[in-house]
C-alpha cells in the first residue's frame, strides 16, 4: 500500500503546486499508516532526491522522449500502471490545468473515485470524505470515495507545504509510453512575467481605471511586489488588457495569497474567480463598493491618489530609492 | 461530421447558495436554471459556428438530468441545436454521469464531442476527461479556438504561463473556455423552430456511483473589511507586511 503522488513540472522545474501536492499526500499517509511516494514523467533538471524534504520516501521516474510533451491520454494511462505497480491505494494530483486533464482519465482507467478541488485532508473517521470546493468557491461539499483505490486532485493554495529533514530514494520505473494522438505545433509563453494561475501576488484593475492607457502604476506595483497583473471581465471586453488575464467566473480562477482590486466594483461573478484568496484588498472610490464585504483591508479612494502612495510605501519599505 | 455537445443545467451565476435538509441538498426555491455557462457560450456556440460554415454538421446536445432540464435544452436547440438527448437520470458522481455521456457518444459515432471546461455548481472539471477515456480518445482541455478542416482539428489550449497549438485527427474530445466563441442570444425563428427539433429522452445505461456527496457547507463568514485612510496608505502597505505577512 502506499500513496502516490504525480508530481508535476515544468522547464525541468518541479512546480510549486506539486509542493503542495506532495506534502498533501505525506500526510495523508501517515494518516492511513502507509508510506508517500512521488512520480514523475519525463525528464527534469536537479536532484529529485531533495523531494524527500517534503516527506516522501521514493520517487518513481519514468524519462522517455515521448514525454517531453503532456498528453493526456499518455501520461494517464502511465500513471494508473504506475499506480498498479506500486500497489497505491491514493493517487493524488494538483488541481492545476495538467492535473484537471489527467486525473479524470486515471480515475476511469482505475476505476476509482475523484474528488477534484479538494481543500482539506480527507477526514477518515468515517469512511473516506474529501472537502472540495464547490459552487465556484462559495461553499463546500464533502465527498465520500466509495471505491478501494482513490483519486485526489488539491486545489492549488489550498494546502500548506511542509518540510522536514530527509531524502527520497529516486527509482527509474520501467515503463513503455503510449504513441501520442495529438501533436503540439507550437507553444507560446508569456516570457518574462508571473503566470497569473501560479502567482503568490495578484495586483489586479477594472473599469475604475478609465482607459488602458492608466495600467502604467499597476504594472509598476506588480513588478516591485513580484505579482502578476489581473483584470475584470470588463476590461478584457473592452480589450483594454489580454483575455489571459481576466480573472472571474467565466476568466481564471485564482487563489493567491493576495489579491489586490483596484477600481474592481465585485460583482458576483468577478467574486467568484477570486475568493478563494487568502487577503483580499479593495480600493475604490465609491464606499458601497460590493467588493468592501469580501475584503480584509480596504481603502476608499481614488485610485490615482492612492495606488502611488502605495507604490512609494511599497519602494520604502524594500528600500528601493 | 457530427458534433456532439455536452448540456448542463446550473444555477444562475447570481444564484444565492444555501441548503435545505440538513445540508444534504442545494436550496432550489427561486433559482433561476440556465445552461452551464460554458457549455453555451464556449462549446454550444462554437459548434453551431462550425455548422453555419459547413451546413453539412450535425450538432446534437446531450443532457443527464431529469425532465426539468427540458426547458434548457429547448433553449440550446433555439441557440442552433438540432437534436436534443435527454438521459433520463440524474446523479452527481462524473463517473456515473460521464458513462452515461460515453454510451450516447458511442452509439452515435460523433466526431467531435464538446464540452465546457467545468460546470459552475459542481466545479469537477472531470466529465471531459472521463469521457475522453472510456471513449479512448485524445482530450484537449481548456480550449481557446477550434478549426476543423478534413478530419484534423487545429485547437489552441491555454498552457500555464501560456498558450499552445495543437493538431489532433477526429474524433477527440474538446473542453472549451473563454476565447472560443462569444455568447448569442436565440433570436425569434430559432425559438420557433425548436419547439418542433426533436428531444429524445431515453433511460440511463448501468453504471457505478464511485462516490457520494454526504454534505455541503457555507464558508465562515468574513470578519470584516479593516479601512484603512486613503491619506494614508503607508498603513495598509505596513498591515500587508506584518499584519497579513502577505509579502
Amino acid at each position: 500500500m502506499s500513496v502516490l503522488i504525480y508530481i508535476d513540472h515544468a522547464d525541468g522545474q518541479v512546480k510549486k503546486v506539486s509542493h503542495e501536492a506532495l506534502s498533501y499526500g505525506a500526510a495523508l499517509a501517515k494518516a492511513i499508516g502507509t508510506t508517500a511516494e512521488g512520480l514523475v514523467l519525463g525528464k527534469t533538471s536537479g536532484d529529485l532526491a531533495v523531494l524527500g524534504i517534503y516527506g516522501i520516501t521514493k520517487v518513481h521516474q519514468v524519462t522517455h522522449a515521448n514525454l517531453d510533451q503532456v498528453d493526456a491520454q499518455v501520461f494517464a494511462a502511465l500513471i494508473a500502471d504506475a499506480a498498479i505497480a506500486v500497489n497505491a491505494s491514493v493517487v493524488i494530483f494538483s488541481n492545476n490545468i495538467n492535473g484537471k486533464a489527467i486525473a479524470p482519465r486515471v480515475s476511469v482507467r482505475l476505476k476509482a473515485g475523484l474528488v477534484s478541488g479538494a481543500v482539506s485532508l480527507p477526514d477518515l473517521t468515517n469512511g473516506f470524505v474529501v472537502r472540495k470546493s464547490v459552487f465556484s468557491g462559495k461553499a463546500f461539499a464533502r465527498v465520500e470515495i466509495n471505491t478501494p483505490i482513490k483519486v485526489i486532485a488539491v486545489n492549488p493554495n489550498a494546502y500548506p507545504v511542509h518540510t522536514l529533514e530527509g531524502q527520497a530514494e529516486v527509482v527509474a520505473l520501467d515503463l513503455q509510453p503510449r504513441d501520442s494522438r495529438i501533436k503540439v505545433t507550437a507553444t507560446n509563453k508569456i516570457s518574462g512575467k508571473v503566470p497569473l494561475s501560479e502567482a503568490d501576488l495578484v495586483v489586479s484593475a477594472g473599469r475604475g481605471l478609465k482607459g488602458p492607457e492608466n495600467w502604467g502604476m499597476v504594472e509598476e506595483l506588480a513588478e516591485l511586489l513580484g505579482a502578476a497583473t489581473a483584470c475584470s471581465r470588463p476590461v478584457a471586453d473592452a480589450h483594454w488588457r489580454p483575455h489571459h488575464e481576466h480573472v472571474g467566473q467565466t476568466g481564471l480562477a485564482i487563489a493567491p495569497n493576495l489579491y489586490i482590486a483596484i477600481g474592481i466594483s465585485g460583482a458576483i461573478q468577478h467574486l467568484a474567480g477570486v475568493n478563494r484568496s487568502k487577503v483580499i484588498v479593495v480600493i475604490n472610490k465609491d464606499p458601497e463598493a460590493p467588493f468592501f464585504k469580501a475584503a480584509d483591508y480596504g481603502i476608499v479612494g481614488d485610485a490615482f491618489e492612492v495606488v502611488p502612495k502605495i507604490i512609494t510605501a511599497v519602494r520604502k519599505l524594500k528600500g528601493i530609492a | 461530421m457530427k458534433i456532439l455537445v455536452s448540456i448542463s443545467k446550473t444555477p444562475d451565476t447570481t444564484a444565492k447558495i444555501a441548503f435545505t435538509d440538513n445540508n444534504t441538498k442545494f436550496a432550489t426555491d427561486g433559482v433561476q436554471w440556465i445552461i452551464n455557462p460554458y457549455d453555451e457560450w464556449y462549446a454550444l456556440v462554437r459548434a453551431i459556428e462550425l455548422k453555419e460554415k459547413d451546413p453539412s454538421v450535425s450538432v446534437h446536445l446531450i443532457n443527464v438530468g431529469g425532465a426539468d432540464a427540458e426547458p434548457i435544452l429547448r433553449k440550446a436547440l433555439a441557440l442552433g441545436g438540432d437534436e436534443a438527448i435527454r438521459v433520463n437520470t440524474e446523479g452527481n458522481d462524473s463517473y456515473y454521469i460521464a458513462s452515461q455521456i460515453a454510451f450516447v457518444a458511442k452509439e452515435g459515432t460523433y466526431d467531435l464531442v464538446l464540452t465546457g471546461k467545468e460546470t459552475i455548481d459542481f466545479n469537477g472539471s472531470s466529465i471531459g476527461g472521463m469521457l475522453a477515456e472510456m471513449l479512448d480518445l485524445p482530450f484537449v482541455s481548456l480550449a481557446t479556438s477550434l478549426e476543423i478542416s478534413g478530419i484534423t482539428a487545429t485547437v489552441k489550449r491555454e498552457i500555464e504561463g501560456g498558450e499552445e497549438s495543437i493538431h489532433a485527427d477526429l474524433p477527440l474530445v474538446v473542453s472549451c473556455q473563454k476565447g472560443m466563441a462569444e455568447a448569442r442570444i436565440p433570436n425569434m425563428r430559432g425559438i420557433m423552430s425548436a419547439r418542433t427539433k426533436p428531444l429524445k429522452v431515453v433511460e440511463p445505461v448501468a453504471a457505478e456511483n464511485l462516490t457520494s456527496i454526504k454534505s455541503f457547507e457555507l464558508p465562515p463568514a468574513k470578519a470584516g473589511v479593516k479601512l484603512v485612510s486613503a491619506d494614508d496608505a503607508g498603513e495598509l502597505v505596513r498591515l500587508l507586511h506584518e499584519e497579513a505577512k502577505s509579502f
